[in-house]
């Protein structure tokens, strides 16, 4: 009689649930899944070694494209490690405009995790109502930094600007009458608080909507609870953070329990899992962004009362106003060294953590007190996450590996750095 | 019309001599399939289109809207495209038999049609046991699936081919039971005479869906999930085996699948509405009875399937034939015995 054999799948790096360049080996019993081996390093950049030839400055860039959808929260980490070894303070506005960016990319992330985690469990009307969500707060990106997703907008001390007073508008054209483009342009005629707090209303409908779709839906149900389960101290022993802790039913988030920038003085709740399935965890995050959106809102009435400096007057560190630049001696010296040398971090070591959208995206820099890294250690989320994989979707279906992956929120940018 | 079955007559029939009733009832039986086959790739063709347009209307988007006007056009465009396109043999397929899939796919989906009664005389094959024809054609079907998901010598397109097996035969047990209970109260497996039944006085209502509802309902999920369509479309499950037996197929041998599960989509919604919906019959008394109704009722269906797809995720595999099996058999069953009941019953309303 013939041996029967398990069978291999190459689940991926070509695969539509792979979440860009995942290549997961399952081995296979039928449809059930006897190990899963993922293989990492396909979309590996070497951003830590990068850093170490690069002005602490340049690397800045570089944290939007480790977490390519939460962008803003990797240049936080980047940014606070950095204040955290040369003892910079930020002035309370900017803390106030990265705590509401920090929201705004953690909705953006979770918008696009419920749209694909829903598409990869086949309700593929999810991934075009949250794209439309995220196209109103990617414009919010765009008119603080110009770019849509890879902003480079957080600086050691502060951020790069101050808030705009106008919206970008849409334009005439062929395809659109002058109403049109007034009704689009409706929520865009103030500054960019007022569409911000515009979105702020709108967004808990579109969050009860998503949730029509999807909370009580029972195919839904079926496919997420009791799938992926992970009991509290598996999570803990595991190193898993974020949802995907809180899911397992541990209250854990940097953001309350080692509160950074004004997050102690923002009213907000977490929550938590019962079971530590994925249905708990798509709960946890639609409950956060709800959260988020207080915060938001919190942030956006500070801010208008509240106008300010938002870069440290340390010019060390950040750049002198042109205006001092072009008038004082002291100044011009100290914007030609920056710009030409770029800052230099005392020497030391530091470890600056933020609660990403993810979990606990942290970011561990040694200096020598020159004008880069001596080394950069980024600790991803995801890498963690995706390392539980094979302890996960044991015994599971091939299907469930997808609802598994999805749930894990796995972004390739940060997991091969 | 008359003039030239003369002139036929007259000038062709003698070539032929003896053969000619037999060479002539051919020509006519393939002119008629023509007629039938022409407007349902047409209808399949647009279907496609109707499905993407639908389906954006929903996503709030706006879908194809380039090629032609309003994107009228579009199918046309797949279709020259995925002509012009090579078709790519995987070295390792076995050549024949991964030619033979997707003509086993779409051939049985088109055969189907022989005995559909499009209006009272409108019907290819007007046959007495035309349920039985339809059950057997439309388990052909699925040879299509595992031929090709076996040649293709692909895991993936394995994979499919096995849940298409297990899927499609399971369904049909429970479409067939649905079924059985029709065939008890319309007594009789023609079609025409399955729609003439639901004729009554009670205008829609003495339709079968009404009488019968849990098996309407079971029947129309079945048709979905025998088309493999969301949410039961594991078999192709894009996010899971990426497009299963199909994974390796490229230009016209793809299309042929996609015709394939789009005529059978016609054929599962023309299936629905002459055993449960009345056929061609009108919904009100005032009206005529005619051709437009079956359309109608047959394009009903269709955005049924269209919305089922854009609002609910994908079952598992295992999900699929626990329902298949654990919920829909038993209560066909169960279905049958109450219906019989009922007939044997004074209360009966089938006399």
């Amino acid at each position: 009689m013939a041996e029967i054999q398990n069978y291999t799948l190459n689940f991926g790096p070509q695969h539509p649930a792979a979440h860009g360049v995942l290549r997961l080996v399952l081995e296979l019993d039928g449809e059930v899944i006897v190990r899963s081996d993922p293989h990492i390093g396909l979309l590996h950049r070497a951003t830590e070694k990068l850093a170490e030839t690069r002005t602490w400055i340049q690397s800045v860039p570089y944290m939007d494209r480790l977490d390519y959808v939460s962008m803003m929260c990797n240049e936080h980490a980047y940014c606070m490690a950095i204040e955290k070894l040369a003892g910079i303070d930020v002035p309370e506005r900017a803390q106030y405009i990265r705590v509401m960016f920090d929201e705004i990319t953690r909705v953006l992330n979770h918008l696009l995790w419920v749209g694909c985690h829903a598409l990869d469990i086949g309700a593929m009307a999810m991934v075009l109502y949250t794209f439309r969500e995220r196209e109103d707060l990617m414009d919010a990106y765009e008119a603080v930094s110009g770019a849509r997703m890879h902003a480079a907008y957080y600086r050691p001390g502060g951020v790069y600007r101050d808030l705009p007073d106008t919206m970008p508008k849409y334009q005439l054209n062929k395809f659109k009458n002058a109403n049109a483009i007034k009704e689009l342009n409706e929520a865009r005629s103030g500054s960019l608080l007022d569409f911000l707090e515009d979105f702020c209303n709108r967004f808990p409908t579109y969050l009860d909507e998503y949730e029509t779709l999807l909370t009580d839906n029972r195919i839904w149900k079926q496919r997420t609870v009791g799938v992926g389960v992970i009991s509290p101290e598996r999570a803990l022993n595991m190193g898993l953070t974020g949802a995907m802790l809180r899911g397992s039913g541990i209250e854990w988030d940097l953001r309350k329990k080692q509160p950074y920038e004004v997050y102690d003085k923002m009213d907000f709740d977490i929550a938590v899992g019962v079971n530590g399935d994925s249905y708990d965890r798509y709960l946890v995050r639609m409950f956060e962004m709800r959260q988020s959106n207080r915060i938001i809102q919190q942030c956006i009435t500070w801010l208008r009362a509240n106008p300010g400096p938002v870069i440290t007057d340390n010019h060390k560190f950040a750049p002198p106003s042109r205006e001092s630049m072009k008038s004082n001696m002291e100044e011009l010296i100290h914007h030609f060294k920056l710009f030409t040398e770029g800052m230099h971090v005392p020497p030391g070591e530091a470890y600056a953590a933020v609660e990403h959208p993810k979990g606990e995206f942290g970011i561990y820099a040694i200096s020598d007190g020159a004008n880069k890294p001596y080394r950069l250690k980024i600790r991803a989320p995801g890498y963690v996450h995706l390392s539980a994989l094979d302890e996960i979707a044991k015994g599971h279906m091939i299907a469930d590996a997808v609802t598994i992956i999805g749930t894990m929120d796995v972004v390739f940018g940060e997991i091969d750095r | 019309m008359d003039a030239i079955l003369a002139l036929i007559n007259q000038n062709v029939a003698p070539a032929f001599g003896a053969y000619w009733p037999a060479v002539s009832t051919t020509l006519w039986t393939l002119i008629k399939i023509v007629c039938i086959v022409g407007p349902l790739m047409g209808a399949v063709a647009y279907l496609t289109l109707a499905e993407r347009k639908i389906l954006a209307w929903m996503h709030v988007r706006v879908g194809p809207n380039r090629v032609g006007p309003m994107g009228l056009l579009q199918p046309i465009a797949d279709g020259v495209k995925l002509l012009l396109k090579e078709i790519v043999f995987p070295s390792r397929a076995n050549t024949g038999l991964y030619l033979l899939g997707p003509i086993m796919a779409i051939a049985p989906a088109l055969a189907a049609w022989a005995v559909i009664p499009f209006t009272d005389t409108l019907v290819l094959a007007n046959i007495d046991a035309g349920v039985l024809y339809l059950l057997a054609v439309s388990s052909l079907g699925v040879y299509g699936v595992i031929i090709a998901g076996w040649a293709s010598n692909s895991k993936y397109s394995f994979l499919g081919a096995m849940r298409a097996a297990g899927q499609m035969v399971s369904y049909e047990v429970s479409m067939g039971m649905a079924l059985i209970v029709v065939l008890m109260v319309s007594g009789s497996l023609n079609l025409s005479a399955i729609v003439e039944a639901q004729r009554g006085n009670a205008w829609f209502f003495s339709w079968n869906w009404l009488p019968l509802l849990p098996m309407f309902v079971v029947y129309l999920i079945s048709g979905v999930a025998e088309t493999n369509r969301a949410p039961f479309d594991v078999v192709e499950g894009e996010s899971e085996i990426v497009a299963g037996h199909m994974v390796e197929y490229s230009g016209m041998s793809f299309a042929l699948f996609f015709l394939a599960e789009y005529a059978n989509m016609w054929l599962i919604a023309a299936m629905t509405s002459t055993f449960f919906l009345g056929g061609w019959l009108s919904p009100v008394p005032f009206l005529p009875d005619g051709f437009g109704w079956f359309a109608l009722k047959c394009c009903f269906i269709i955005f049924l399937f269209l919305w089922f797809r854009a609002t609910f995720p994908r079952y598992r595999y295992d999900q699929i034939m626990r329902l298949g099996w654990k919920v829909f058999v038993p209560l066909c069953l169960g279905w049958i015995l109450v219906v019989g009941l009922w007939m044997l019953s004074p209360l009966n309303i089938w006399k």
